[in-house]
């Protein structure tokens, strides 16, 4: 039994250990989903949280200022202005109408300051001007038969 | 051609389902005939979905912009080779070329197994054919990938498609998804076999033996996979990393932290009779963690880079993972009488401990990986807001894992079997162990005091002697004995046991790695805008910026910045990183430039113009080659492994009795 002892005790030390790394602390690395919406009503805990907000890039809005980048993030219609001051440099995929996730704390002057973006494509279809709109996809029936 | 297309894939459904019911009904009832049909059945399967596959390429190749999928990831100007490559860069594509490499796979299994293993081949096949099915169903009524484009009720055409997502359009991810898909859909394998095993009640190992080189084939695609991964993001995205702890880069670390603990674990089980439930649960905690994989980065369950796809295939990856564990994890359980162990442990230090550790900490780290990947979907379910961790978080727990994992791949091999002596102790680690630690000091006194990156050097340098040591002394032996020179002897010593030495070269690779991960505690980076003239200062380089050109080409508009580097006043070279548009999706994207050197690499990314002046992010990563050196290393150690031994090494209790004899009748 007793080297069995020894088994359980290394055990429970690497496991304790780890979920003590896991857990400690844990609250600087949570980032929390919110919309712009829901940004309006934290309250005061919108500034001390770090907060993760989504969007379209509103069209045109993207200035480079030195080392920051400012744009709209629109959703539902409602628009959050952000300044991306991030030392990595912005995603390919940022740009005018792209769905974009914004990384970071909400200022007190009402601007997101962001230090990290990550962004998608948007639908491309949509995307191509000139394209057919009435173009749609459909499955092949015949052979689904 | 796409009706052909879409019939064959549903007729492979038809078939697959046919596979199933055939080879179970056959086994119950004891009828040869339908097992043999059934095995028939999976070859018709991987003729079906190869005419599919063929009839998709075709159409990508030539471009006929009918196709939804074709008009979506391709367009007339990209070269041929990314015409090929974007049979994989869609959803619908991807989840055609996971269909068509399991039938692949599953028609190499029942053809080279066709006179071996006749009691349990059936439900090979079963299982096989069951995941085949679920992959076809999503082939062909969810995801099609031949959906054409209509107006009204007419089939249509656009003039030219949207083209492959130009990050994609880059030589190592033209085969870093189907290097990783391999890996994915090679563990389905195993996994078959160990179900099949445990269905029938096999005494032995016989799916461990004859499963274990499918394994580390599958596990050498899903490192090289990663890798290639890895030095994609690197070289191409332009945010200087190779790792962030991205949801889909997590989902293909996952299945591959099982799966190595899995190749360790049946060691145990085939030296020792240890461990057996453990293995039938790694092997088949790796396949699901496979379906999980495909399924994140699928889905878009949680935001990712890769996540390109939002959509309806969610729901069914989770009924299916969910009935495939309900009926493993019944399986099992029911089971467990077969599988007692014919050995205890005995001693904390010794090998059958250390492979105990190794096991206990790739699972734990898994798990953390896990649940740190999923806790944006945890969290929602169960307190209602959305809260995803950062990589600081995934930082924490994992490089102390890793640097636990890297110590016991030096202790672990020099361990003896039951318990370890003291005095081998000090004989075998003595000296790397006062190397390390002379290494360390120096270090410290160089000025080095980031904590982790001591201990991880300290570590890398033990563990490459103790590899050097086993290498030297064997070899040693060899050549005094036959007579032979040094470095024939090490290759004579390799021969005999290619399995251990082999894995050896294989931990000499991941500690090349560590060496290269390590370097990134000394990072260096500044971003600056540049006009033509203006010089900046990182580390030891200076840079100035030269000129700026643009042109164009069919696919792409392009910009650059040259930059002249120099090092302590000595001319080095020109960098021209660069920022191409693709013309057909108008997405930007980084074409970095390096100065690779194995010390260091100097990395510049142009991210464009302001005004007039150039926008230059400038990096400095050390050791970082260190990272590809050392995936070759394993690669080529894992290749080694896979040699037949010169020596075949007989374990006396791994005999598989009377399995090919009691159903021999099958075959005729």
């Amino acid at each position: 039994m007793k080297k069995y002892g020894k088994f359980a005790a290394l055990i429970v030390i690497i496991v304790g250990t780890l979920i003590w790394l896991a857990t400690a602390g844990i609250q600087n690395n949570q980032t929390y989903y919110k919309t712009i919406s829901e940004l309006g009503q934290l309250g005061d805990q919108a500034y001390t949280k770090r907060l993760r907000v989504g969007g379209d890039v509103g069209a045109g809005s993207i200035v480079r200022k030195g080392n920051i980048v400012e744009f709209m993030l629109v959703q539902e219609k409602r628009n959050l202005k952000v300044f991306y001051d991030g030392t990595d440099p912005l995603p390919d995929t940022f740009r005018d109408g792209a769905q974009a996730l914004a990384d970071g704390r909400m200022g007190r002057d009402g601007i997101f300051h962001a230090n990290k973006i990550q962004a998608k494509c948007a639908s491309k279809y949509e995307a191509k001007p000139g394209g057919k709109p009435a173009v749609a996809p459909v499955y092949n029936n015949k052979a689904s038969l | 051609m796409e009706n052909i297309g879409a019939l064959a894939l549903l007729l492979a459904f038809c078939i697959a389902i046919y596979a199933v019911v055939g080879s179970v009904t056959g086994k119950l009832k004891r009828n040869p005939f339908l097992v043999i049909s059934a095995e028939r059945a999976v070859y018709g399967v991987s003729f079906l979905v190869t005419l599919g596959a063929g009839i998709l390429v075709s159409a990508l190749l030539t471009g006929d912009f009918r196709f939804v999928y074709v008009a979506e990831e391709s367009n007339r100007a990209m070269p041929a080779i990314y015409k090929f490559t974007a049979w994989w860069g869609g959803q619908a594509g991807s989840l055609l070329l996971w269909s068509w490499l399991l039938s692949t796979y599953a028609a190499v299994v029942v053809f080279t197994n066709r006179r071996k293993h006749r009691d349990f081949m059936p439900y090979v096949v079963a299982v096989l054919a069951t995941v085949q099915a679920f992959f076809l169903i999503l082939n062909c009524f969810v995801v099609s990938p031949f959906k054409m484009l209509a107006l009204e009720k007419a089939i249509t055409a656009v003039p030219d498609g949207n083209g492959l997502n130009p990050l994609l359009q880059y030589p190592a991810m033209a085969i870093h998804p189907p290097m990783l898909y391999l890996g994915y859909v090679g563990f389905a394998v195993p996994f078959a076999f160990a179900v099949g095993s445990l269905i029938t009640r096999q005494p032995g190992d016989g799916w461990i033996h004859t499963t274990r080189r499918w394994t580390m084939v599958t596990w050498l695609f899903q490192s090289c996979g990663i890798v290639l991964g890895a030095a994609w993001a690197y070289h191409v995205l332009g945010w200087g990393g190779y790792w962030a702890w991205d949801p889909v880069e997590n989902a293909s670390l996952l299945p591959w932290l099982a799966g190595t603990a899995f190749l360790h674990s049946v060691m145990m089980q085939e030296k020792k009779g240890m461990m057996k439930v453990w293995n039938i649960v790694l092997v088949s905690a790796t396949f699901f963690l496979c379906i999980l994989g495909t399924f994140l980065t699928r889905s878009g369950i949680v935001n990712s880079v890769h996540a390109f796809a939002q959509g309806s295939i969610g729901k069914y990856f989770v009924a299916f993972m969910a009935v495939g564990l309900a009926a493993t994890i019944y399986l099992i359980i029911d089971r467990l009488d077969y599988l007692k162990s014919e050995a205890q442990l005995e001693a904390v230090i010794s090998r059958e401990s250390s492979f105990l550790f190794n096991n206990l900490v790739l699972l734990a780290s898994c798990f953390a990986v896990l649940w740190g990947t999923l806790f944006p979907v945890l969290s929602e379910k169960f307190s209602g807001e959305k809260i995803s961790l950062d990589s600081a978080w995934f930082n924490r727990l994992m490089i102390p894992i890793g640097l636990f994992l890297l110590l016991l791949t030096g202790l672990g091999p020099l361990f003896a079997w039951r318990r370890t002596s003291s005095e081998s102790l000090r004989r075998n680690f003595m000296w790397p162990g006062i190397a390390s630690l002379v290494l360390v000091g120096a270090l410290l006194a160089a000025g080095i005091h980031n904590f982790y990156a001591l201990i991880s050097f300290g570590f890398c340098l033990f563990v490459a002697i103790t590899i050097f040591l086993e290498f030297f002394k064997g070899a040693k032996q060899i050549a005094q004995k036959s007579q032979i020179n040094f470095a024939h002897a090490v290759i004579e010593l390799t021969y005999r046991n290619t399995r251990r030495y082999g894995g050896y070269l294989v931990h000499m690779g991941i500690v090349l790695m560590f060496i290269g991960f390590t370097g990134a505690a000394f990072n260096q980076s500044r971003v600056d805008e540049m006009k033509a003239g203006d010089s900046v200062t990182l580390g030891a380089y200076q840079l100035t910026a030269k000129a700026t050109h643009e042109g164009e080409n069919a696919n792409y508009l392009w910009q650059s910045a040259s930059v002249a580097v120099s090092k302590n006043g000595e001319f080095l070279g020109v960098l021209e990183p660069e920022e191409r548009v693709y013309k057909a999706s108008r997405q930007p994207t980084h074409e970095v430039a390096l100065r690779i050197r194995l010390n260091e690499d100097l990395y510049l990314n142009f991210a464009g113009m302001n005004g007039d002046r150039a926008v230059i992010q400038s990096y400095i990563f050390p050791l970082v080659s260190w990272i590809w050196i050392g995936a070759l290393v394993l690669i080529f150690g894992t290749l080694v492994a896979l040699v037949p031994s010169k020596v075949k090494r007989e374990y006396a209790r791994t005999q598989v009795v009377g399995i090919t004899k009691k159903h021999a009748t099958v075959e005729k």
